[in-house]
């Protein structure tokens, strides 16, 4: 009984989540696909081409699976931010906490909505990509397994972030000064072999680093870094973030006074 | 038979110390259409908080049908269903979206919370607007709006804090026909609200709040029973030129307007054997005030004087 209660209340923010996003597809699914054709004709064709190969393939080639990636995370963690944070500005997150829905279904809900805006832009990314570049496909369960992990991710970074926001502001600070440096120093435009060995030490750090490398795995086979350590490192981050989103809400931080 | 909500010891201090409920006791027996009713900042809403799990409780117990909100929240919240004061819904969605998704919060099957929706939306003249954003509504229908979601799962308990606030009349008192036909039906109301006359319109028992402490708990007769003094106002044909009246505390407003206080063991008849003494013709006659209104303003000043000499003790 409660079981099914609690797959009829995750369906209905799963929906709802989707619903959102589908409705302003302007602002969550265009935006994306134009910054990455600008990515495609600037970093690909006019400077790619100067560059020559990377990692043993043209550059253009080496950039699609960051990229693709990049999109992924910005979305994922984009979205539940600014979902929760405005179901909490506008109270409606008030029709949830009333009801007799476990705050698992709360947390799965939520991320489940980032984890489809994530992989539906990061599909049409991928369509553009293939104006430019022949894709090619490694492994296709490496790809699916590390884009459903690392959107998972961020899209309870995302929902903690909107749980602690207490402005709009709050939920532009995270991206803005964290996840957009993490991400452009993660690996999506070089190899990390490329750096100084100092910098490739700090580049270890980088969680990013990881999850773009098995990514880039997936498709063309090379990787900066060992694809067991990125799952393990994606599996951890999954845990700890789940685990306090679930504190978090439990509390009521940010929720309940 | 269990009662529909059983409060007690309720206490919540806020951080910085604020001291919002002062160990509460309520009972509100199934079926009842209770009033809570106290001033602002009373308590009144954060007792609701801690009812439908809003706001945490500092000490004390709560239980919903039997079921206790520290064991068993989720089989407490399921008899809820809560209309609170502002408006909590998404105003960019619409209002089929927004009743069948809290339908689905519950546990309710799509199909199923569709024809819910319908017959909400419809019942409460909705159903137009049922594909319009809900920051589309008038105040009126935005609150109508909130009642229907409320609704949704066929709660046992509806809570509503301040519904009619900002409704005009004729609304409000189409929204008055609306709740005592739900509890007619058996759902258990418990009303908080600024119009008194509401509370006496519709409530059979109430409970009265100042400064976290409940004041008065009781059924409504009895305590308009209560009420010693009620005053009248007497409107007399132009330049009547009246007197104060013999034996009665009355008052002279103008040349064609009297106030008279009556206590419980005077009646009418003898102002108006006083008045055609006087050969003053009367017109029309009312209620100063609210008879609640003036039990309300002095159980209130009551509370806050206890609150007071508590806090000096």
């Amino acid at each position: 009984m409660a079981s099914s209660r609690n797959i009829i209340a995750l369906k209905s923010i799963l929906h709802k989540e989707i619903h959102r996003f589908m409705r302003i597809w302007v602002q969550t699914l265009v935006p994306p696909a134009i910054t990455i054709s600008l990515y495609f004709v600037i970093f690909g064709s006019l400077i790619g081409s100067r560059i020559g190969e990377m990692g043993g393939f043209d550059y253009m080639s080496f950039i699609v699976p960051g990229l693709i990636m990049m999109s992924v995370i910005t979305n994922s963690y984009s979205n539940v931010a600014s979902s929760f944070f405005s179901a909490k500005w506008q109270r409606n997150v008030e029709e949830m906490l009333v009801a007799p829905v476990p705050n698992w279904v709360i947390v799965a809900g939520y991320v489940g909505g980032g984890m489809a805006r994530g992989m539906l832009v990061g599909s049409i990314v991928t369509i553009v990509a293939m104006f430019f570049v022949d894709i090619q496909i490694h492994n296709i369960w490496v790809i699916i397994t590390t884009v459903a992990l690392t959107s998972a991710t961020f899209a309870l970074g995302g929902l903690i972030n909107a749980i602690f926001a207490g402005s709009f502001d709050d939920i532009s600070i995270i991206p803005t000064f964290i996840l957009t440096p993490l991400t452009y120093l993660g690996g999506v435009f070089y190899s990390i072999s490329l750096l100084p060995e100092f910098w490739q030490g700090v580049s270890q750090i980088n969680p990013i680093v990881y999850m773009v490398n098995a990514f880039r795995y997936g498709f063309l086979g090379i990787s900066d870094v060992s694809l067991t350590l990125s799952f393990a490192v994606l599996g951890v981050f999954i845990v700890s973030l789940y685990t306090i989103a679930m504190v978090l809400i439990t509390k009521g931080i940010g929720l309940r006074s | 038979m269990l009662p529909a909500l059983e409060i007690s010891g309720l206490t919540k201090t806020y951080k910085g110390g604020f001291q919002a409920l002062k160990g509460i006791d309520l009972t509100v027996k199934q079926g009842d259409f209770f009033a809570l009713l106290g001033p602002n900042g009373a308590g009144k809403s954060t007792t609701i908080g801690i009812i439908t799990s809003l706001v945490n409780k500092t000490a004390g117990s709560v239980a919903v049908f039997g079921h206790d909100i520290d064991q068993a929240l989720e089989a407490a919240k399921s008899f809820i269903g809560l209309v609170p004061q502002e408006f909590n819904f998404n105003q960019f969605e619409s209002l089929m979206k927004i009743l069948v998704n809290q339908a689905g919060y519950y546990g309710v099957e799509r199909k199923i919370a569709v024809q819910r929706a319908e017959k909400y939306l419809k019942q409460l003249d909705l159903w137009e607007k049922r594909n319009d954003a809900a920051r589309m509504l008038s105040g009126g229908m935005k609150r109508r709006l909130m009642i229907a979601r409320a609704l949704m799962h066929e709660p046992k308990m509806l809570i509503l804090d301040e519904p009619t606030a900002g409704v005009d009349i004729e609304l409000r008192r189409s929204m008055w026909g609306f709740l005592r036909e739900l509890n007619e039906q058996g759902i258990t109301i418990i009303l908080t609200t600024h119009y008194l006359e509401e509370a006496e319109m519709l409530c059979r028992n109430i409970a009265i709040i100042d400064s976290g402490i409940i004041v008065e708990n009781t059924d409504m007769k009895s305590l308009l029973a209560k009420l010693d003094v009620e005053t009248f106002v007497f409107d007399l044909k132009p330049n009547s030129a009246p007197k104060v009246l013999e034996n009665l505390s009355s008052r002279v407003i103008d040349d064609h307007t009297l106030e008279v206080d009556l206590n419980k063991s005077q009646t009418l008849n003898a102002i108006f054997t006083e008045l055609n003494a006087q050969g003053i013709e009367v017109l029309s006659m009312r209620n100063k005030s609210n008879r609640l209104e003036e039990l309300f303003v002095s159980l209130v000043g009551s509370g806050q004087a206890a609150v007071d000499s508590a806090v000096k003790e």
